[in-house]
């Protein structure tokens, strides 16, 4: 009696869910516009509003929505809960990258005319979680994804190495590095915009038009490919379109962490876990959460800012430790 | 009702050979039951029906091989239950059910309104409407496999593979999904091949039985006919008791070995 109460109140009803998360993003946009150190709604000029807050949460938004959706979509076709853009190296794959160009000299791409920063970005993490998949899929028997989280560990390992070997020959840029890694979206303007809403788009879509696989991949590889779905397929077409959308924000943004696995979790215990609602609900809900968790950023030191990765990784940490903590009793 | 054929099927995992030149044709509506050893070969022959292993040799249904349907019309022919079913714990039993229409909907489609009347009627006729709003992890080990076997048969294959299907149920649950399977083989015309440990029950459900061992086939026919003393301890090592009731039942009893 008890148990039909719960099911059918909030899982039940994805028709209340999404106006729902619309509306929080709607006031999260809302928010985001008027809070700022330069005063609220009415004393800040149009020229701060739209030049300055308007990119910062949109892009906030655009961030949120993608690292959340693409860490919806990896647990999903891993079948781990705890995978994220982050376990697969993607992170470390486009630190890599945007440390490779820092290192080379910021002054001397600085008449590029494109800024090859975005770009060694999006093009380390795709390596990165190329090397992690091809390694992974040639020794993945094991239907669970473990070897694929564990070639992750190891192609972050190595990229990090890398990275740590490059920054102590280069150690001027030290500073100019973290301050990237730690993720800032201060500096954002609509031509970051421009840059990454294409892959946005195009990843989003590619995900949501496989949620109904990643619900037939829940009952393991053996039975869905029993069931007439093509896996292999479904896997790269997921991970390729994921990674694509991940890299692209990562090389604007800097690497914001725990958002892959923050979001999709707190919308399985409200919603469920079906992929059919967890997608679109992810997609809405992340980027709301990270408008708002930018805010204190910006207020919290004003003038001078928390970086928006230390304040994800604030909530993010021991939440993930929640979640080891549920797992273990749980099974 | 349809017909399964296998011929000359071979299943190598790396240098083991699991299944050797496997002959065999399942006529419509029979239940065919492969027993044998651990390792004998009866869960390769299940997989390579559904597509799931790489193997040499034909398997046909009807005639036509399965080797050159894609994978969603090899799913219309033939449903596969394996030994130990992937239960997510918050999935609903209706949601679960659905997945058995996975082989009618195109790569970018969604479930139509067919596709749900039909698994409601399902969950109806195996009196698991109970069931539809529960998620799986609260569900009991009986409940759980005839959601299994419901998701199968959502499936509308002519062709049920089930491996193990009861190894993980009490005697009374054990029966009770037997007796499932048998009702909607007849009902619906169903051709059946289980793998199954329990010689007493492969005995008494299915049509015919074959003992494999090592990857052959070491006898094949009636209960009667496979079920021996003689044979069972050969292959198996065991000694047991085989008792022929006059009905045609056989029932297999271990017996202590007297040293």
């Amino acid at each position: 009696m008890a148990d039909r109460r719960i099911d059918r109140v909030p899982r039940g009803n994805p028709a209340l869910w999404l106006p729902l998360a619309t509306v929080l993003l709607l006031g999260a946009l809302v928010l985001g516009v008027m809070i700022g150190p330069a005063g609220n709604w009415g004393s800040a000029s149009w020229n701060i509003i739209w030049n300055v807050r308007m990119p910062r949460v949109v892009l906030a938004g655009l961030v949120g929505a993608m690292l959340s959706l693409a860490g919806a979509s990896y647990q999903g076709v891993f079948r781990n809960p705890l995978v994220d853009p982050y376990l697969l190296g993607v992170a470390a794959g486009a630190g890599l990258g945007a440390t490779i160009v820092f290192a080379v000299g910021r002054s001397s791409t600085s008449g590029w005319l494109i800024d090859p920063l975005p770009l060694a970005a999006f093009l380390g993490g795709s390596i990165a979680v190329l090397v992690t998949y091809l390694v992974g899929a040639s020794f993945g028997a094991d239907r669970s994804g473990v070897t694929l989280v564990l070639a992750g560990v190891a192609v972050t390992s190595l990229a990090t190495a890398i990275q740590a070997f490059v920054l102590q020959r280069n150690n001027d840029v030290i500073r100019e590095v973290y301050g990237w890694i730690l993720g800032r979206l201060t500096v954002a303007s609509w031509s970051d915009v421009r840059l990454v809403l294409p892959y946005v788009i195009v990843s989003s879509v590619v995900l949501l038009m496989h949620r109904r696989h990643l619900d037939v991949l829940r009952v393991g590889d053996d039975e869905a490919a029993a069931l007439g779905t093509h896996v292999p397929r479904v896997r790269l077409a997921v991970v390729v379109a994921a990674t694509m959308g991940t890299a692209a924000v990562v090389s604007v943004s800097g690497l914001i962490g725990f958002v892959g696995i923050i979001v999709p979790h707190f919308i399985r215990l409200v919603a469920g876990s079906s992929y059919r609602r967890l997608l679109p609900l992810t997609l809405l809900v992340g980027a709301a959460f990270l408008i708002l968790v930018d805010i204190p950023g910006r207020v919290l030191q004003d003038p001078a800012e928390t970086p928006i990765g230390v304040v994800t990784a604030f909530f993010g940490a021991p939440f993930f430790i929640l979640l080891l903590r549920t797992r273990r009793t749980a099974s | 009702m349809s017909s399964l054929a296998f011929r000359r099927l071979t299943v190598r995992y790396g240098k083991r050979t699991a299944i050797t030149s496997f002959d065999d044709l399942v006529r419509p509506g029979e239940w065919l039951c492969l027993i044998g050893p651990n390792g004998a070969g009866k869960s390769s022959i299940l997989r390579a029906a559904a597509g799931l292993v790489v193997h040499s040799g034909e398997i046909e249904v009807d005639g036509a091989p399965l080797s050159i349907r894609s994978a969603r019309r090899r799913a219309e022919l033939v449903a596969y239950v394996p030994q130990s079913p992937e239960l997510p714990a918050d999935m609903t039993g209706a949601e679960y059910v659905l997945l058995g229409r996975t082989p009618y909907i195109g790569y970018f489609g969604v479930e139509t309104d067919h596709d749900r009347s039909m698994v409601a009627n399902v969950l109806e006729r195996l009196d698991l409407a109970d069931l539809a709003r529960r998620h799986l992890g609260t569900m009991s080990g009986g409940e759980r496999q005839r959601l299994v076997i419901a998701r199968a048969l959502a499936q509308e294959a002519p062709i049920m593979l089930l491996d193990e299907p009861t190894s993980a149920l009490d005697i009374g649950h054990q029966q009770q999904a037997l007796e499932l399977v048998d009702r909607l083989r007849h009902e619906h015309g169903l051709t059946v091949v289980s793998a199954m440990h329990d010689l007493t029950l492969a005995g008494l459900y299915a049509d015919r039985l074959t003992l494999l061992h090592e990857g052959h086939v070491v006898s094949t026919g009636s209960a009667a006919h496979v079920l021996r003393a003689e044979t069972l301890s050969e292959f198996y090592g065991v000694n047991v008791m085989v008792h022929h009731d006059d009905d045609g039942t056989v029932v297999v009893v271990p017996k202590r070995a007297i040293s």
